[in-house]
């Protein structure tokens, strides 16, 4: 058997240059949390975050948040350019305080959820998500 | 020594599954004697269940040799901890004698030597009569494979898996979970498991497009043995999509989902199930974290990562077993169940020393059966070689060093870059490298060798990545396999570091040059993920390069320079 020099250039790993580094939450991210919470203490438990450890698809990572009793729930991805993902707002009528959706994450990042919770106070969650080149399964 | 050393057990009281993680010495009862049958299979059958574990065969139906790592580092709390202790540090820790069948089985020292004293191992006919001896002591014994089976041979490859499922399902296994079967693609995975005899099993087997469980592969099973109401929850391995090509099987989506396990494993006790076992394909350091944040588990089979450990690893009141991998192992874990509890556990790792047990006829000409229309190509010798070649470690091993040697002869490359599978056996030194062999060590569904162009940054990227994958401290974000090997360059890394700043010293080997970020290099590499990849197949290169040299020498490779183990 012989191969040419001439083979076509492969897609190989190189096709997939997405940023590997864990990026880091920007201004835009604080920003969002403060028009949010009004600047207020932000606590934990109460939330609970599902995300993939690592995305599968970086252009589709399903995330979804459970939050009884809150009154409005925002969802971040804190390394996107545009850090916003989603409000979900609860009305005093609905069954359940939780929502699903997918988002596209640029790179390896936490995303975050807040809730608003009836009395007005807030409390968090969060998940790293990683989002990487794959290859070589044992 | 295992001959002697026939099983362990730990009784107890349900309270007491606290703490009692040290068995003790493995082989204190050890004695030099020859090898017998008998002596492998010695078990005194205990409590009222008895588990069989396979895993990870990765389609070698024949003996083979198989030679363990030398290099398995653990990083952050795995650092030191089963399975990553190897060579003298390993027998010691299990009171292994040097230069014993368990010395032999479990580590890699003196390889060659030992090899020629003690023989082949596995062989599913020879794993049948082991199989087939436990039942016999236990008639309703559940037999369960943790998966990797239906991939990894030549004739695996030619029939689809048709020639393992063949086999498999003359074993007559209870359950299944899976990983490189996908690789198949959805569709023969899809016809293969509608026309199983046994269970198909995977609590994170989910339809990508809704995310909801799929629906050809169930969750968990009931079985009733031994008067007892037992679960068996599978576990596929979770990072399909991501570690193997996604492209192959896009209905499907996996995850670790360890809160739809905890799920599970809340719904089957509240229907009543007495013992819950998972089938896992997980890795074990993902088995270690998921019991602690999963509770209710009684016994994890773990597989993927090909770990083989002589006694179970206890985390909280779960208990781990790791039974190996390319048939080289079967796992015997008696259970005594008592009022829906588990009381306690015997435990023998059963090496199969291929020439020690006597094969099941009727499964051996099943085998050849399967093997008779490929037998010439098979056969065919296409070099010998004077280096033991063997895949295992961390960051390199000789196969891969042969491999990525073709690719840089063959495709005129300056980098070749080969994937940190876990899975091809061994040729001891002066042994014929046949055909079967190459593709022992290079079958999938996925093998084209590519070329391309990267920039020395890009190429920092992909081994920044993958080092990620295998020493993040926390095992829910490594996916299992090892570093990519890579031929033509050399690099350190210091796998204490976090992503980004692992890698350095990345040189050019042919020139002594630094690799020059912003560079163009070509690489050569293969079992790309992407879509489209082209080039010739991997064992075509392979070949071709061995048939050229002749006879496989080759010097040790130190191109690899780690610290911060």
């Amino acid at each position: 058997m012989k191969f040419t020099r001439r083979e076509a250039l492969a897609l190989g790993l190189g096709a997939t240059a997405v940023a590997m580094l864990p990026m880091r939450a920007s201004a835009a991210a604080d920003e969002a949390i403060a028009a949010f919470t009004g600047g207020a203490e932000v606590g934990e438990g109460g939330v609970t975050l599902t995300a993939p450890e690592i995305a599968e698809n970086g252009n589709t990572v399903p995330v979804s948040v459970d939050a009884p009793g809150a009154a409005a729930i925002l969802i971040l991805a804190m390394g996107n350019p545009t850090p916003g993902v989603a409000q979900f707002n609860f009305g005093p009528a609905a069954g359940s305080q939780a929502a699903s959706t997918r988002i596209r994450l640029a790179g390896t990042q936490d995303v975050v959820a807040i809730a608003k919770m009836a009395d007005g106070s807030f409390a968090k969650a969060q998940s790293t998500v990683k989002v990487t080149i794959g290859g070589c399964g044992g | 020594m295992i001959s002697r050393r026939d099983f362990l057990q730990v009784s107890m009281a349900a309270s007491a599954l606290y703490g009692t993680s040290g068995f003790g010495n493995w082989a204190k009862l050890a004695a030099q004697q020859a090898l017998t049958q008998d002596d492998l299979l010695k078990f005194d059958t205990f409590g009222n269940v008895s588990l069989i574990h396979i895993t990870d065969i990765h389609a070698q139906l024949k003996p083979i040799y198989f030679r363990e790592p030398s290099i398995n580092l653990g990083v952050g709390a795995a650092n030191g901890q089963m399975p990553h202790v190897t060579g003298a540090d390993f027998r010691k820790a299990y009171g292994i004698e040097d230069g014993s069948p368990s010395a032999y089985a479990l580590t890699y020292n003196d390889f060659s030597a030992l090899a020629e004293g003690y023989g082949k191992v596995g062989g599913m006919d020879r794993v049948a009569t082991v199989v087939n001896a436990i039942r016999a002591d236990r008639p309703d014994a559940l037999l369960l494979d943790g998966g990797d089976t239906w991939h990894g041979s030549y004739t695996c490859h030619h029939t689809q898996g048709q020639d393992v499922v063949n086999v498999m399902n003359a074993l007559k296994p209870d359950a299944m979970t899976f990983h490189w079967e996908f690789t198949l693609g959805s569709d023969r995975v899809n016809e293969i498991v509608e026309n199983l005899p046994f269970a198909a099993l995977g609590q994170n087997i989910f339809d990508a497009e809704w995310d909801e469980p799929a629906e050809l592969f169930k969750p968990y099973k009931f079985f009733e043995r031994g008067g007892v109401k037992i679960a068996v929850i599978g576990q596929a391995f979770p990072y399909m999509p991501i570690a193997n090509p996604r492209w192959m099987f896009p209905e499907y989506s996996f995850g670790i989902r360890d809160e739809n396990m905890q799920a599970m494993v809340d719904e089957v006790r509240a229907a009543g199930a007495e013992l819950v076992v998972v089938l896992s394909h997980n890795g074990f350091d993902v088995d270690k974290k998921m019991a602690t944040k999963v509770t209710g588990i009684d016994v994890i089979l773990s597989g993927h990562t090909h770990d083989a450990l002589p006694e179970p690893v206890q985390v909280e009141q779960t208990f781990i077993i790791a039974s190996g991998s390319n048939s080289k192992f079967v796992s015997r874990v008696d259970l005594d169940v008592r009022d829906g509890k588990m009381m306690g556990i015997r435990h023998k790792l059963i090496p199969i020393f291929a020439d020690v047990i006597t094969p099941d006829a009727t499964i051996t000409k099943l085998i050849d059966d399967q093997r008779a229309p490929y037998k010439a190509e098979l056969e065919e010798v296409i070099g010998t070689t004077d280096t033991l070649l063997y895949r295992r470690g961390n960051f390199n091993g000789s196969w891969d060093d042969l491999i990525c040697d073709a690719l840089i002869n063959e495709r005129e490359a300056d980098i070749a870059m080969s994937p940190g599978v876990r899975w091809g056996p061994s040729i001891l030194p002066g042994q014929e490298i046949t055909r079967e062999d190459i593709w022992n060590v290079t079958s999938m569904s996925y093998g084209k060798a590519y070329r391309s162009e990267m920039t020395g940054e890009f190429i920092h990227t992909i081994l920044e990545d993958v080092a990620d994958n295998l020493f993040n401290p926390d095992p829910y974000y490594q996916q299992g396999g090892d570093m990519v090997r890579i031929g033509g360059m050399g690099y350190r890394i210091d796998v204490s570091k976090p992503q980004g700043e692992r890698i350095t010293e990345m040189t050019l080997l042919k020139t002594g040059e630094a690799i020059d970020p912003s560079k163009t290099y070509v690489v050569a590499g293969w079992a790309s993920v992407n879509e489209g990849t082209e080039g010739p197949q991997i064992w075509d290169v392979v070949e071709s390069h061995i048939r050229k040299q002749g006879t496989i020498k080759l010097d040790p490779n130190n191109s690899v320079e780690v610290v911060g183990a």
